[in-house]
């Protein structure tokens, strides 16, 4: 037997590969519902109404000052005492989008906080509503400023989707666990998997930073 | 000069007030713009002239006082602000033009989103006046890439997309450099001499003399003296705008 144990990786591949694409999966989903929380919870931060900015804030403040994983425990195995049984896969998008829809939050804040108020300005003296402003006017701009931070936090989400595994969603880190434990071959296994969850966060990153060129045209 | 103008005013201020806090920027100013006038506010610096302007289209909410326009009061809470505002243009110190999207997109924006104008017909339009402002090759340039004369043109040319009644200009030529002062004020004097209703706060005594048809001074949130311009200018009516004319070129 190799004492590296890389044949037990390529038997196994196949296993490590499905669970990469429940990683994806996992946090393909937590972002899209992340991205929609972090643009709801941004338009609040920045709302006339105050009801609606505390509220915001504090789904902020309660779900960064809280550990992840206290967050995703809490909800796999304490809901169920209220009669709650939260299935894995829900457990682990739901929370990872709240949390990471936290952290968005304060990025669509600060990129719609960053723009000049002469161009809200120039929008309202041309008669749009302080919707269509911040429609047509406020967010595209904000948006490419949102760019940078957000290819951050994707990549921050999709380091801790290897959480998830702790409610038994078999993604990559868990199938790596379970080969281990029929093999023991921990060095080849959790090198294999660190260079596949580094090529998936290169991808996003790659990505966003792709879009961001994209979009750049006009500064 | 103004006698066939002084029917009834398009543009009116009573009693116009407006704080920032404890701070009084305007203590009660009287305005009027009759049609067709065109009406030069200068005034040293923090004397609350672009607040006025501001207040005439209720970009900044008067603490008291009325605002009328075409002879509605319009600071009432009854009232359509944004469809007023499609009646009235502002053009800004610094041009504010939203520079996502393309010259003529930042025309053709406000006919589209506000007025539902066709998307063909507001392109037409945007044509058509920045054509007449001298940039009809910048259509789809980014404002970015045009040169701060430029910008204020393609300003002037969005803000007359809408057809407005009356023109709100906020300096619009404080922010260049000289040598782009004179192409912005040859689009001002050409809308003056079309019949354009225009309120214009400036430091350009120049442009005022000849082309507005009354100046107003105003000094610590109140309109201090008010004339035509060849009486304001040879002949000011109060030591504090002479002390203010001494220290400008004019
Ligand atoms: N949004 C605001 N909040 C607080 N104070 C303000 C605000 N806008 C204006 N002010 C204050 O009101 C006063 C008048 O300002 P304003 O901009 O109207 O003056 P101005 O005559 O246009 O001056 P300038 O020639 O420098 O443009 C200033 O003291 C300014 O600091
Ligand atoms: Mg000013």
């Amino acid at each position: 037997m190799n004492s590296l144990g890389l044949e037990a990786v390529e038997k196994s591949f196949p296993l490590l590969l499905h669970g990469a694409l429940v990683t994806i999966e996992v946090t393909a989903m937590a972002l899209v519902l992340g991205a929609l929380a972090g643009l709801l919870g941004g338009l609040a931060r920045v709302s006339p109404l105050a009801p609606l900015r505390g509220l915001a804030a504090a789904y902020v403040s309660v779900i960064r000052g809280t550990p992840f994983i206290v967050q995703l425990f809490f909800v796999y195995y304490a809901f169920p005492q209220l009669g709650l049984q939260v299935p894995p896969m829900v457990a682990a998008v739901g929370c990872l989008a709240v949390y990471s829809g936290a952290y968005q939050t304060e990025i669509v804040r600060g990129a719609i906080e960053s723009i000049e108020r002469g161009q809200v300005e120039a929008a309202r003296s041309l008669g749009l509503s302080a919707g269509q402003a911040m429609r047509y006017v406020v967010l595209p701009q904000a948006f490419l400023r949102m760019l940078p931070p957000l290819g951050n936090e994707f990549v921050a989400l999709t380091k801790n989707s290897a959480l998830v595994s702790l409610v038994t969603v078999q993604e990559l880190l868990l199938s790596a666990q379970l080969i281990i434990s029929a093999t023991f071959q921990n060095f080849a296994v959790y090198l294999t998997i660190g260079v596949m969850y580094y090529i998936i966060t290169s991808v996003v990153s790659t990505g966003t930073q792709l879009l961001e060129r994209r979009l750049k045209v006009y500064v | 000069m103004t006698d066939d103008r002084n029917g009834t005013p398009i543009i009116e201020a009573r009693g116009l007030r407006k704080s920032f806090g404890p701070h009084e920027v305007l203590k009660g100013v009287d305005l009027s713009v009759a049609r067709g006038e065109v009406l030069a506010i200068i005034g040293p610096s923090g004397s609350g002239k672009s607040t006025l302007l501001r207040c005439l289209n209720l970009l900044e909410q008067p603490t008291a006082g009325e605002v009328w326009f075409e002879g509605t009061r319009i600071n009432n809470p009854g009232v359509d602000v944004n469809r007023v505002r499609t009646r009235m243009g502002m053009v800004f110190q610094l041009f504010n033009l939203f520079p996502h999207l393309t010259v003529v997109n930042n025309v053709t924006l406000a006919q589209e989103k506000v007025l539902h104008i066709s998307r063909r017909e507001a392109e037409e339009r945007a044509r058509a006046l920045l054509a007449k402002v001298g940039l009809a090759a910048k259509e789809h340039a980014y404002p970015n890439s045009l040169s701060g004369g430029q910008k204020q043109r393609v300003a002037i040319a969005r803000a007359l997309a809408l057809r407005p009644a009356v023109m709100l200009f906020d300096e619009p030529t404080s922010a260049l450099d000289p040598e782009m002062v004179q192409e912005v004020l040859a689009a001002m004097d050409e809308l003056a001499q079309e019949g354009m209703t225009m309120a214009v706060v400036t430091h350009e005594m120049g442009f005022a003399r000849r082309a507005a048809d009354r100046i107003v001074f105003v000094d610590e949130g109140r309109i201090v003296a008010e004339a035509p311009p060849e009486r304001f200018f040879s002949a000011p009516e109060s030591e504090r705008v002479r002390q203010f004319l001494e220290k400008i070129p004019t």
